[in-house]
C-alpha cells in the first residue's frame, strides 16, 4: 500500500476537500490537520462503522459487566424450569438443565470476546515480529520465515487447532493458544509485504542516504506507515477468532463446562431443536452481532486509514 | 515458466515433508494410547505385540522414516478405527461424497455471487445494491452450522420437502449444498461488487469510454478483466477449502464424507488417518496456490513470476 496517489485521486481530492488525506490548498494555508484526526473524521462519517462501534461497545460492556448484569449466576440451574420459552422471568428462556439463557449468553459473549482479543494478541505476538524480521533482514531470515508460512498455510487450520487442543487439552487458555497459533500467518505476510514496499520508497531511501541508522528507519519511518493495514487486519482478525471458537466449541473440542460458550450453546440447542427451537436463537444472534460489529469497525477503519479506498 | 513451475513443485515437496513431520511429531505428542479403551485392558504381552506390529516400539524418527517410505510406495497405512480397510480405500470411498457437495457448491455459489455482485455494482445505491449488501453481510456473519440447523427445521421438520440428513438420493444433497453455498455466495458477491466499482472508476476505463468504445466492450475487456484480479486472490483459495469439505455441514447433515474424519480421527488418535488427511489438504492447497499464481500472470501482465 503505497502512499502515492493516482491522478484521478488528486482530482477527487479537490472535490472531497476537507477530509481528503492529500495536501490541498486549504491544508497548506489553513490550520494543519493531523493524519489521525483526519482518519477519525473519515471513520465517523461512515454510518456502518459507527454502528459497528456501537455494537462492539455494547458487547464489551455486557462482557465486562456480565457478573453484575446477569440475572442469575453462571452455573445456577433449576431443573424444574428447564427448556422454558422466553418469559418475563427468563427473557431468553432456559436451557435443557434449567439455566437462564440470558445469563449464559452474557457470559458466553464474555468468553467469545476474551478469546477474540487474546487469540489475535497471540497472532500479533508471533506474526508481526516474524514479518518484521523477514521484511527488514531479508536473506536467509526471510527465506526461513516464508517457508514456515508456507507450511502453516498448507495445514488445514481447524485440524491444526483441534490437534493442539487434543495435545494440550481444552479450556479457554488453550483454545486461545490454538487459534492464535493457527492465524498468525496473515499478519506475518502483511507486515512483510508492507516493509518490502516501504523499503523502496523515496522517503526511506532519503533517510538512509542521510545516514539514519537502520533500526531508527525501521521504527520511525517504516513502522508508522505500515500501521494502517495492520490495524485493519488485527480488527478483522477478532471476528475470525470468535467464529473459530464458536466452531470448535460446536464440535465439542472447545471450551469445557461450566464456562459458557456461544458455539457450544448452539450445538447443545441443536439436539432439542424440533421441540425447543428458541434455545439456539439467542446465542446465534450474539455470535452474529459480535461478527457484525467487529467487521463493520474493521471495514470502517480500512476506509478511514487507506486513502486509496473510496 | 517451466522452470518456475518446477521450482514451485519442489517447494511443495518440501512443504509436504515439513507438514507430515510436524503432524507426525504432534500425533506422537498427544498423550494417550490410540488403542486404550479405558476398560478391560488387553494382556501385557498382547499390548507389546501390538506396539511392535505398528512399530510404536521404534524410535520416533525411525517410525517417521518408515512412514515416508511406505507413503512413497502408495501405502498410507490402515486406519486404527476401521482396520478392515486401508486409508486409501477409506478416502476413496468418502471423498466423492464431499467432492460432490463441494463441486455443486462452487458451481452454484460462484456464478450466483458474481451475478449478484454485478447487479449491485451496476445499480449502485439502489434497492438491489442494498439488498445484496445486506444479504451478503448476513451470509458472512451467520455460522453455517446454524444455517444448516435452521434449514433442517424449516424444510424437513416443517415442510417435509427434504430429508434432514443422510445420503443416497438426490434429495439428500439439496440442503447441505444450500447451507454450504451461503458463505461463498456472500463473499463472491461482496468482492465482485467492490472490485467492479473500483474498476469502473479507473482511468483506463474512462479512456476506453472517451475513445468511443461500445459500453459492452468496455465492461467485458476493461472492467471485468481487472475486476477478476481481487476475485482470483480471494476466491480461488476458497476452492480447496470447499472441496475438502466442511466438518460442520457434514456433521449436521450426517453425510458420509471426508469432513467427519477430521473430527473423529483427531479424537480417536487415528494416526494414519490424520496424516493422510493433512497431506491431502496440503497437496490440494499447494496446487491451488500454484494455479492461482499462474492465473495472475495471465490476468495482469505486470505481475511477473520468478
Amino acid at each position: 500500500m503505497t502512499m502515492s496517489a493516482t491522478a484521478s485521486q488528486r482530482v477527487g481530492a479537490g472535490i472531497g476537500a476537507v477530509d481528503s488525506p492529500l495536501l490541498t490548498l486549504e491544508g497548506i494555508a489553513g490550520r494543519p490537520v493531523s493524519n489521525t484526526r483526519r482518519a477519525l473524521r473519515r471513520f465517523f462519517q461512515q454510518r456502518l462503522a459507527v454502528a459497528g462501534l456501537l455494537i462492539t461497545g455494547f458487547l464489551i460492556l455486557v462482557a465486562v459487566l456480565a457478573p453484575v448484569l446477569a440475572p442469575t449466576s453462571m452455573e445456577a440451574a433449576d431443573l424444574m424450569s428447564a427448556n422454558q420459552f422466553p418469559s418475563a422471568e427468563h427473557p431468553f428462556g432456559t436451557d435443557a438443565i434449567g439455566r437462564d439463557v440470558l445469563t449464559r449468553v452474557m457470559f458466553g459473549t464474555r468468553t467469545s470476546l476474551i478469546v477474540g482479543f487474546a487469540a489475535v494478541g497471540i497472532a500479533c505476538a508471533i506474526g508481526i515480529p516474524l514479518g518484521l524480521a523477514a521484511g527488514l533482514r531479508g536473506g536467509w531470515v526471510d527465506f526461513a520465515v516464508m517457508r514456515a508460512v508456507e507450511v502453516m498455510v498448507a495445514f488445514p487450520g481447524i485440524l491444526f487447532a483441534m490437534f493442539l487442543v487434543t495435545v494440550i487439552g481444552g479450556g479457554v487458555q488453550n483454545i486461545i493458544l490454538a487459534i492464535g497459533v493457527t492465524t498468525w500467518v496473515t499478519l506475518c505476510r502483511l507486515t512483510r509485504s508492507q516493509l518490502l514496499t516501504l523499503r523502496e520508497q523515496e522517503f526511506v531511501q532519503a533517510a538512509r542516504s542521510l545516514g539514519v541508522p537502520e533500526a531508527r528507519i525501521a521504527v520511525r519511518h517504516m513502522l508508522p506507515n505500515a500501521m494502517a493495514p495492520l490495524i485493519v487486519a488485527v480488527t478483522l482478525g477478532i471476528p475470525t477468532a470468535i467464529f473459530a471458537e464458536a466452531g470448535l466449541s460446536f464440535l465439542g473440542i472447545g471450551i469445557n463446562e461450566p464456562t459458557p460458550s456461544l458455539g457450544k450453546m448452539v450445538a447443545d440447542s441443536a439436539q432439542y431443536i424440533r421441540v425447543y427451537w428458541y434455545l439456539g436463537v439467542f446465542p446465534t444472534a450474539a455470535i452474529a452481532l459480535a461478527m457484525l460489529g467487529f467487521t463493520f469497525v474493521g471495514d470502517g477503519l480500512r476506509d478511514a486509514l487507506d486513502p486509496r479506498h473510496n | 515458466m517451466a522452470r518456475y513451475i518446477l521450482g514451485r513443485l519442489l517447494g511443495l515437496v518440501f512443504v509436504l515433508f515439513a507438514v507430515s513431520l510436524i503432524t507426525f511429531l504432534l500425533t506422537r505428542a498427544v498423550p494417550g494410547d490410540p488403542f486404550a479403551s479405558g476398560e478391560r485392558e488387553l494382556p501385557e504381552a498382547t499390548q507389546i505385540a501390538r506396539a511392535e506390529k505398528y512399530g510404536f516400539d521404534q524410535p520416533i524418527l525411525v517410525q517417521y522414516g518408515r512412514y515416508v517410505w511406505n507413503v512413497l510406495h502408495g501405502d498410507f497405512g490402515v486406519p486404527f478405527q476401521s482396520p478392515s480397510q486401508t486409508v486409501v480405500d477409506l478416502i476413496r470411498d468418502t471423498w466423492p461424497v464431499t467432492l460432490r457437495v463441494g463441486a455443486l457448491t462452487i458451481l452454484i455459489s460462484y456464478p450466483l455471487g458474481i451475478v449478484l455482485g454485478l447487479l449491485a455494482a451496476l445499480h449502485r445505491n439502489s434497492w438491489v445494491d442494498y439488498a445484496v449488501t445486506f444479504g451478503s453481510t448476513l451470509g458472512m456473519v451467520l455460522p453455517n452450522f446454524v444455517v444448516a440447523i435452521w434449514l433442517i427445521l424449516l424444510f424437513s421438520v416443517g415442510l417435509g420437502w427434504f430429508p434432514s440428513g443422510g445420503w443416497g438420493s438426490p434429495a439428500h444433497i439439496v440442503l447441505p449444498v444450500i447451507a454450504y453455498s451461503l458463505l461463498p455466495t456472500a463473499l463472491v458477491a461482496r468482492y465482485t461488487r467492490v472490485s467492479l466499482l473500483e474498476s469502473l472508476g479507473a482511468d483506463h476505463v474512462r479512456t476506453a469510454r472517451a475513445k468511443g468504445l461500445a459500453e459492452r466492450k468496455v465492461l467485458v475487456w476493461h472492467v471485468a478483466r481487472n475486476a477478476m484480479i481481487p476475485f482470483v486472490t480471494i476466491m480461488i483459495p476458497e476452492i480447496p477449502n470447499i472441496l475438502t469439505g466442511s466438518i460442520f455441514i457434514e456433521q449436521v447433515f450426517r453425510l458420509p464424507g471426508l469432513g467427519r474424519f477430521f473430527v473423529t480421527s483427531t479424537l480417536t488418535r487415528d494416526y494414519p488417518m490424520i496424516l493422510a488427511l493433512v497431506l491431502l489438504v496440503a497437496v490440494v492447497w499447494g496446487i491451488t496456490y500454484l494455479l492461482t499464481d499462474i492465473l495472475y500472470t495471465w490476468l495482469d501482465p505486470r505481475i511477473r513470476l520468478l
